[in-house]
């Protein structure tokens, strides 16, 4: 007991400042690219083609002279916007089919369920190719096929702490006061289910960069000549021996980024729930 | 008890198949536009002649539940109909394929499986403070590395500090076996990493959860010695989690697999399902899904079944 008590009573959690501070500072790159990047992404050098890291170029330049940092804070944005826009549809979908098969259970709930097991049962990334190969590569339809494959995770995890609340006395009550089905839903059973969502919101995010990445990587994501971390791991592979870095920076930012909302995640869980956190 | 649950699971198997091989035979058919024009795209004399004749051969031309009656059927008996360019069977090319890609997969799951447990173990034993804090950072990084980057820097380190080893492509055990194994070890090992990062702590977390029962201090209080109680009481409990995740984790490998394949060069379904994407081949992309997918599913239910044999409640609820 008197761990739980020790850590009840300390207020800060270095670990989660620390993510914070991680998943923050790369956000904060992403979205001021346009200002810090010190050249155009597509503005091509070709003197500086292949060369290391140096004055004018931070990381170098990869196969077509393109500033290798520039490159990388733009792949952020694709990366986030990608992996944040697939999070957050399979969030809204999923909640509602979730939040939908608790409260009405029966037939509704059995269907809805069934058909969420099915998704489930395909593997990531075989999928989330099977998706591209019949709307077409690109940055908006990777993050439909990666949002299609999380729906499933959100529905489950939605639903299950959805049924304990919906049979709850207070939501009995909601509803002997006369409130609607919809504004049960979401006044009285969706805000206790927030800390969960956001939990595995934080770590979906973390496989959705990671997802995204590879997608770009086989070439069926974000298409050239747009900058996306993926797709420079790839141009970067071709000319490895020649010129490693483009690369190695956007391997250590696909790295950075996964890790930093994999970790938010991590430390958020043990924040919320108590039980987890003493045995952490 | 075990009988009628075993049918439950079969059951709840057949239903899951049926979704699935929907899924894949609608997908060809959600194509936007005309499917079979769009496959003849890359082909330079498209007539309406062809497009019709290929249509027939598809079976697109058929009211929709005809047609996916006589596709899970055929599918059912391996046919899956020929591929559009090369002409020879699609069962062909993906049996053809699929052994590089099951045994990278196989091999990388031993290698994230086995090891997590005595690692899991160890962490447990070392919670709370700054080894603990350390560890989770570690395997944090270790589950987010990008497997395909991972491969990258592995070939590069290589080729700078061995240049003659071999490292890429695939040749075949009965040609060359030790080259076969030396080919496999690195994409193994850069597959099989988050595997392993994410089930040594499972088990460190089930480890945590399992010494804090009751049984556990019963078997103390009893005078067990401490040794036996966590590798015998304790332990036995935390290995339901990592059974039962060993299901999800295939299904990792598998997607995986086929990305670290292409880093490597490796003859795989990846390059098979890439190529196939590439020119449009839609009857091979379906049947390559679905063929995984009924894999990966009945891994999971083997899994299940696992489950069922090694949780000691479930077995008392005979």
């Amino acid at each position: 007991m008197s761990a739980l008590a020790q850590r009840r009573a300390r207020p800060r959690d270095p670990l989660l400042i620390a993510a914070l501070a991680l998943v923050g500072l790369q956000v904060a790159l992403a979205l001021a690219a346009p200002l810090v990047a010190p050249y155009d992404p597509l503005h091509q050098d070709i003197l500086a083609r292949l060369k290391g890291p140096s004055a004018a170029h931070w990381f170098g330049a990869d196969h077509l002279g393109r500033d290798i940092l520039a490159r990388t804070l733009y792949g952020y944005r694709a990366s986030l916007a990608v992996s944040a826009a697939a999070v957050g549809l399979a969030l809204l979908v999923g909640g509602a089919i979730g939040l939908v098969s608790a409260y009405y259970r029966g037939w509704t709930e059995r269907v809805l369920m069934r058909m969420m097991d099915v998704v489930f049962a395909f593997p990531v990334m075989l999928l989330a190719i099977g998706v591209i190969a019949v709307i077409g590569a690109g940055a908006a339809p990777a993050a439909i096929a990666i949002a299609i494959v999380y729906t499933p995770i959100f529905a489950r995890l939605t639903r299950g702490p959805a049924l304990v609340v919906a049979a709850s006395e207070y939501v009995e009550g909601a509803r002997a006061a006369g409130a609607g089905d919809l504004r049960i839903i979401l006044i009285h059973i969706l805000p206790n289910l927030l800390g969960v969502l956001l939990v595995q919101a934080s770590l979906l995010l973390s496989s959705a960069i990671l997802v995204e990445a590879s997608l770009s990587f086989l070439g069926v994501g974000t298409q050239p000549p747009h900058p996306s971390l993926g797709l420079m791991l790839s141009e970067g592979r071709n000319v490895l021996m020649l010129s490693p870095w483009s690369a190695i920076f956007a391997g250590f930012a696909i790295l950075f980024l996964a890790f930093g909302f994999n970790l938010l995640g991590d430390t958020l869980r043990d924040r919320l729930d108590p039980r987890l956190a003493r045995s952490a | 008890m075990i009988p009628r649950l075993l049918a439950a699971r079969l059951i709840d198997l057949a239903v899951i198949l049926f979704g699935v091989s929907v899924v894949v035979f609608l997908l060809i058919r959600l194509v936007p536009g005309d499917a079979v024009a769009i496959m003849l795209g890359a082909n330079a004399e498209v007539t309406p002649e062809r497009i019709a004749e290929l249509r027939g051969r598809l079976g697109l031309d058929l009211p929709i539940h005809t047609q996916y009656l006589r596709w899970a059927g055929a599918a059912l008996t391996g046919d899956f109909g020929v591929s559009i360019w090369t002409g020879r069977p699609v069962i062909e090319e993906i049996l053809a394929s699929i052994g590089p890609t099951i045994e990278l997969t196989l091999l990388a799951l031993i290698f994230g499986a086995v090891p997590a447990v005595p690692l899991g173990a160890l962490m447990a034993q070392w919670r709370g403070g700054a080894a603990d804090a350390a560890l989770r950072v570690v395997s944090i990084a270790g589950l987010t590395i990008p497997s395909f980057w991972l491969g990258i820097v592995m070939i590069l380190a290589l080729a700078t500090l061995a240049p003659s080893a071999p490292m890429l492509g695939y040749v075949p055990f009965a040609q060359d076996p030790l080259g076969h194994v030396l080919r496999l070890i690195l994409p193994a090992f850069a597959l099989g990493l988050p595997v392993l990062a994410n089930l040594s702590r499972l088990v460190r977390t089930a480890m945590l959860e399992a010494l804090s029962q009751d049984y556990v201090r019963t078997a103390r209080a009893k005078g067990v010695g401490e040794r036996r109680v966590v590798y015998r009481h304790a332990l036995r409990n935390a290995l339901i989690p990592f059974v039962t995740s060993l299901g999800v984790m295939t299904g990792y490998l598998l997607g995986g697999a086929i990305v670290v394949e292409q880093v490597f060069a490796i003859p795989g379904l990846g390059r098979l399902v890439l190529g196939a994407i590439a020119e449009r081949n839609y009857p091979l992309i379906q049947a390559t899904i679905l063929v995984v997918t009924c894999g990966f599913v009945i891994v999971n239910f083997v899994v299940d079944l696992l489950y069922l044999a090694i949780d000691p409640r479930l077995r008392g609820a005979r």
